[in-house]
């Protein structure tokens, strides 16, 4: 059951903490990917604080509603949600890869609560939701299945196997988000492998297309409960973002996709972000 | 006891002195050895026109961007797209050129397998595979980047030729020598810093072992980051009296199966030490060849039948039984049986 539906305002304020959160982390573990992670926080914010009806105290819940972020390599963004969301205590979110921790470097369902599946090879998480969708119809269950993928990962041709896969079947209880930050991790995306026109592929493919401003958390908002209520087709979220969004000097800067601040720009990420409650 | 240098070969002076430093790790002199062959690579690209580099998103993280602003017509970064890239490197080869393709080890041996198999391997052309992160060197990024059977799947390729060398010097070296052999040649290399072992004069021959100290109670062979663990696990055994032998075997194939029969004959029992599973990689390689020819007692290390985790490199390796104090361990359980007869 959805214990908790955050509004508007609320959900901005638990986005900064979040923020705050992946900061520390990578910060803390001096590894980890700030820049994709900062890019999908208001998303995750919005659907695991608002869309997605969970049971924190018992995640194999059979009937809840599943997340994939298959942009595995985010997963700092996914272990700060999880943790605000009560999954499991703040305290872990120090421990992010290092040895014996339930945070690995690439999230894994066995080991983290909450998360729905393994992922960090790209292009892979889309088609277990493709599968989870499937299964869904078959088992005659009604949870909704979230995939986020990255905008780099749309270059993975497995990605385009799962985008046929899903119209063939008119998977609507399958909606994905691509994160386009316009940046991968050599540099941005038009320099390493153009994607464009991104939109006119996917409709392409069969999929309804919703375009909207990924740090906008009233249009996230109304576009994720508007997804639901289209049928007979898949729906993806081209969600606008900028990668690093929060934090003026990781702003859509090609540098920050996998690198941890040092100690001086970790003083000043924070100030950025606010204060800590 | 004091190290005995003339034991040694082919290792740096300062190396062997610090060979009993409990802190050997973190106070030598250490290179991840994906950069090695980046600036190889480039060197190589001076001297033959038909050098190409092919990426997968990843030149950032191996350095072979270097490559791409020295010779932006060179270099061919198809994105996240590893398949794509590797069968459109079996095309250049058909023309004659010379790609290496360049990517993490996880997705060249295995998110593109049947491309490297059908479109590089069994026409026999002249792709060179490079494979940064092998093994499990890449540590805190966890499972999904840790190739624990990249040496296994891919000596599994008939015709295959794969290396996998211990340092930053025989990296460049191998990396060399791949440019000028004949046909598909697979370079691993580590995520993390290693030991900086040898000089630019070390004697590298792909398909030739070298012995790095001499030893009769049992020989010890390694390849790729293992090497040095097996050289500080020689010499404390060295401390407690064990004269071990230690090779470096930076070809897994072809096989240096001349040089594994002499320890054979000579030392009578062998530990291979290896970061790859231990099902198909260098431990199966010589216990084939030991069961065929001249069984003796033998212990491998390597990575057990499980999946590693997140951690710092080093901490990783140790928890999954791959560092000296397990190498100890072997050797000694194997003279042992060497003595018993079992
Ligand atoms: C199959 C595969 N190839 C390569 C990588 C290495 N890698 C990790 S993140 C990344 C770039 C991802 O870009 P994008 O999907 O746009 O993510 P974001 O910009 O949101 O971080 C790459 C190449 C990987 N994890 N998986
Ligand atoms: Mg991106």
């Amino acid at each position: 059951m959805i214990d908790k539906k955050l509004s508007v305002p609320e959900l901005e304020q638990m986005a900064k903490q979040i923020r705050r959160d992946i900061i520390d982390m990578i910060f803390t573990a001096n590894a980890g990917h700030p820049g994709g992670s900062l890019s999908a926080t208001d998303i995750l914010t919005a659907l695991y604080f608002r869309m997605m009806r969970i049971e924190i105290q018992n995640p194999q819940w059979e009937d809840r509603d599943r997340f994939i972020l298959s942009k595995g390599h985010a997963c700092p963004v996914w272990y700060a949600t999880l943790a605000n969301r009560g999954f499991y205590d703040r305290a872990h979110l120090k421990t992010l890869r290092k040895l014996n921790s339930l945070l690995q470097g690439h999230a894994d369902m066995k080991k983290t609560p909450g998360v729905d599946m393994t992922v960090g090879s790209l292009g892979q998480g889309f088609s277990a939701g493709v599968g989870m969708s499937l299964a869904a119809r078959y088992l005659k269950k009604d949870f909704h299945v979230w995939v986020m993928i990255g905008d780099g990962e749309m270059q993975e041709g497995a990605v385009w196997e799962a985008a046929m896969a899903g119209a063939k079947w008119k998977l609507d209880n399958l909606t994905a988000i691509l994160d386009k930050n316009g940046l991968q991790n050599d540099t941005f995306i038009e320099k390493v492998m153009p994607i464009e026109p991104v939109a006119d592929k996917w409709r392409a493919f069969g999929w309804n297309v919703i375009e909207i401003d990924g740090h906008n958390m009233t249009q996230i908002v109304s576009t994720l409960d508007c997804a639901l209520t289209i049928k007979g087709v898949p729906t993806i979220i081209i969600a606008n973002t900028i990668k690093g969004k929060g934090v003026s000097f990781m702003e859509n800067q090609p540098e920050w996709h996998g690198k941890a601040p040092n100690a001086e720009q970790y003083r000043q990420a924070m100030q950025e972000l606010g204060v800590a409650q | 006891m004091t190290i005995n240098p003339s034991r040694y070969h082919q290792l740096l002076p300062e190396v062997v002195q610090m060979l009993d430093a409990p802190d050997f790790f973190t106070r030598t002199k250490s290179i991840a050895t994906r950069f090695s062959y980046a600036e190889a690579v480039l060197e190589l690209a001076e001297r033959n026109s038909r050098i190409v580099v092919l990426d997968a998103d990843v030149s950032k993280s191996i350095n072979t961007n270097k490559f791409a602003d020295k010779y932006p017509d060179r270099e061919f970064n198809f994105g996240i797209a590893e398949q794509n890239m590797m069968a459109a490197a079996a095309g250049m080869a058909t023309t004659g050129l010379i790609p290496f393709a360049s990517t993490y080890a996880v997705f060249a041996s295995l998110r593109a397998l049947d491309q490297v198999r059908n479109s590089i391997h069994y026409p026999h052309l002249n792709v060179k595979i490079a494979a940064s992160h092998s093994g499990i060197t890449p540590g805190p990024d966890g499972v999904t980047h840790q190739a624990q059977e990249d040496l296994s799947i891919m000596r599994s390729l008939a015709t295959s030729t794969v290396i996998a060398t211990a340092d930053a010097p025989s990296t460049k070296l191998a990396t060399y020598a791949a440019a000028d052999w004949d046909g598909p040649v697979y370079l691993s290399f580590t995520r993390d810093p290693v030991p900086v072992l040898f000089d630019i004069n070390y004697p590298f021959q792909i398909g030739k072992m070298v012995l790095l100290r001499d030893g009769n109670d049992a020989t010890i062979i390694a390849n790729r980051d293992i090497v040095a663990h097996a050289l500080v696990a020689a010499e404390k055994l060295a401390q407690e009296g064990f004269d071990i032998r230690v090779i470096d075997c930076h070809t897994l194939k072809p096989l240096d199966v001349e040089t594994i029969l002499q320890a054979a004959r000579e030392t009578g029992a062998i530990v291979t030490a290896e970061n790859n599973i231990i099902f198909g990689g260098l431990g199966s390689a010589v216990a084939e060849t030991l069961v065929e020819n001249y069984p003796i007692p033998m212990q491998r290390i390597g990575v057990q039948d499980t999946f590693a985790e997140s951690g710092p490199y080093l901490q990783v390796i140790d928890k999954y039984g791959l560092t000296s104090p397990h190498i100890v361990r072997a050797v000694k359980r194997v003279i042992e049986r060497k003595k018993s007869g079992r």
